[in-house]
């Protein structure tokens, strides 16, 4: 098996109960590198939750979630990206009191070998790692247009900044799977115009695969190469944006029974 | 501060520290010990100022590690200094000084293991708790001299020992903060899911949070039982705990500079109103942290960005 053959993350029959509640009931979901593929649902349909089981907030009550075919159960979070999956978040978390490029600099942590001694010790080989990563987060911050912005707060930028920071941020760690949750929230459509560009150049630059948690249909159909639909915790479809468009399934959790003739 | 900058920084002040302390028998001796004092409560606060401050974990414990490292100190220099010849003394007294800070990091390791599962309150009063445990037990060991405290211990710290490590303090931890490695304690601060999401061991910053900053509020431990002779576990109650965090609220969390201000005005503010001040001081503290908290939540001496710019 060769290995642009085999996925990025692959989900098989994952749940998880919380008490009585089944928020995700047997979900196989497989993204391979590269892709860009929706997932969508009306609300509560555990869209975020999957975003939590995926990134280790949640460990899964049963099934199993792969990454690069090593099996992801009881690891924390942070490990999970260092296994190269990355996220945003729906409501943004940036970090308050830093700077916009300090932002970009602490997420880039993750792949320096300096540890507590090199910093007190300041030698040339730090002092040459701190350099590269500046240079590194004002080279990503420059690609997205946010260079001018370095030495503001990160708290003080505008709404649609703010979301495009969290997503260079996420960048940062070198992710081969981004997880974008409802990156349109609160956009207009202007600027959901841009988000999709934006989108389809991350793909198209970084070469990695994109998980899309959205609400807002035209922009999960207008780039998504594969959608997943799920109601109730339960994958009703999944295939391309027209065939999801056009199936009686998805109608009707969307629109409810009685319009769906 | 360029990262060279920083080095000489240190160095210059280590310097002038014991140059100026080969001239202290020619100061006040009154202002020399409060000037001792100083030096102790910078070293407390910028330490403290480590975990309340950049990593935001509310600690109420550290004069519990003031308090193991200076007895651990005391006890050493008290037991080996007969052993020593006198012009190994020094190093005796260094010795001592370093076991203090171990065991209180290792104290310190003790505590943080909590903070992983403990946020805000919960973990204030959990070290509270260490604070109130650590002075109990000297209360009733006998060996430390019990409620009656530690006497005799000799007469070691002095301005150039002080002051040289309080450098040495504001250099370690302006150093590790102002990293890429570092920056992961004002990460943890900020926002400790999205540090986990950029690859962030929040569990492991917090643990090393406490672990340097009871290491350095055992080393001021150790220079206040050679500079005050005489240690007594309640002089490590919960209010040197609370006058520690006030200096550190004062200054402005996470913010070195205003911290320093903040332990040196609080430590001259008491000695020069004390004839009326003594009574009322924690009458005066918990008024200045409403007020401060109503007026200036980021803190008396914080202007700016809280990170120095870089380029």
């Amino acid at each position: 098996m060769s290995a642009e053959a085999s996925p990025i993350l692959k989900l098989d029959q994952v749940s998880i109960r919380f008490g009585g509640l089944t928020a995700v009931s047997a979900l196989d979901l497989a993204i391979h590198p590269g892709e860009l593929i929706g997932l969508i649902g009306p609300n509560g349909a555990g869209k975020t939750t999957v975003f939590n089981l995926i990134t280790g907030v949640y460990q899964p009550t049963e099934g199993t979630i792969a990454i690069q075919n090593n099996p992801s159960a009881g690891l924390k979070p942070f490990e999970i990206t260092a296994r190269g999956i990355a996220r945003t978040f729906q409501n943004i978390r940036l970090f308050a009191s830093m700077t916009v490029l300090d932002n970009v600099r602490t997420a880039l942590r993750m792949h320096q070998k300096k540890g507590m001694l090199d910093a007190l010790w300041r030698g040339d080989s730090f002092r040459a790692s701190e350099k590269r990563i500046e240079e590194r987060a004002l080279e990503l911050l420059d690609l997205f247009g946010l260079a001018r912005f370095r030495h503001s707060m990160a708290r003080n930028l505008p709404y649609g900044d703010q979301r495009r920071l969290e997503i260079v941020r996420a960048l940062a760690t070198e992710p081969r799977l981004l997880l974008l949750d409802e990156p349109a929230a609160g956009m207009n459509p202007t600027e959901k115009q841009e988000l999709m560009r934006l989108i389809q150049f991350i793909q198209q630059k970084f070469k990695i695969a994109l998980l899309l948690v959205e609400h807002d249909m035209p922009v999960v159909m207008g780039i998504s190469q594969r959608i997943a639909v799920l109601d109730y915790g339960i994958k009703i479809a999944e295939g391309t944006p027209e065939a999801v468009r056009a199936n009686p399934k998805v109608i009707e959790a969307y629109l409810g029974q009685e319009h769906s003739t | 501060m360029t990262h060279l900058g920083a080095k000489r920084f240190l160095i210059a002040a280590i310097v002038t520290a014991i140059a100026v302390s080969y001239f202290s028998d020619s100061f006040n001796r009154y202002f020399l010990s409060v000037a001792i004092d100083i030096g102790i409560n910078v070293i407390l606060a910028v330490s403290l100022n480590l975990i309340n401050g950049h990593t935001g974990q509310f600690s109420l414990g550290h004069a519990g590690f003031m308090a193991v490292g200076g007895y651990t100190a005391a006890i050493c220099t008290l037991h080996l200094s007969p052993l020593v010849p006198p012009p190994l003394q020094p190093l005796l007294f260094l010795f001592s000084l370093i076991a203090g800070g171990l065991l209180s990091a290792g104290s310190g390791l003790v505590v943080g293991i909590p903070s992983l599962r403990l946020r805000g309150d919960y973990l204030a009063v959990v070290t509270l708790g260490f604070g109130e445990i650590i002075r109990v037990l000297l209360q009733n060991s006998e060996f430390v001299g019990a409620a009656s405290g530690l006497k005799g211990i000799a007469k070691m710290t002095t301005l150039g020992w002080t002051f040289g490590l309080a450098a040495v303090t504001v250099y370690v931890i302006a150093s590790l903060v102002n990293s890429t490695y570092g920056r992961g304690f004002i990460a943890v601060h900020d926002d400790e899911v999205a540090a986990s999401a950029m690859g962030i061991n929040p569990t492991g910053y917090k643990v090393t949070a406490f672990v340097v900053g009871a290491f350095f509020a055992g080393i001021a431990g150790g220079l206040y039982a050679h500079h005050k002779q005489f240690l007594s576990p309640t002089g490590f109650d919960f209010m040197k705990s609370i006058d520690i965090v006030v200096m550190v609220i004062l200054g402005g969390m996470g913010r070195t500079a205003g911290v320093i201000a903040a332990a040196v005005l609080l430590t001259i503010l008491p000695e020069y109103l004390r004839a009326s001040f003594a009574d009322v001081r924690m009458i005066v503290y918990s008024l200045l942290i409403i007020g401060l908290m109503m007026a200036r939540p980021q803190g008396l001496f914080s202007f700016g960005p809280r990170k120095a710019k870089s380029t």
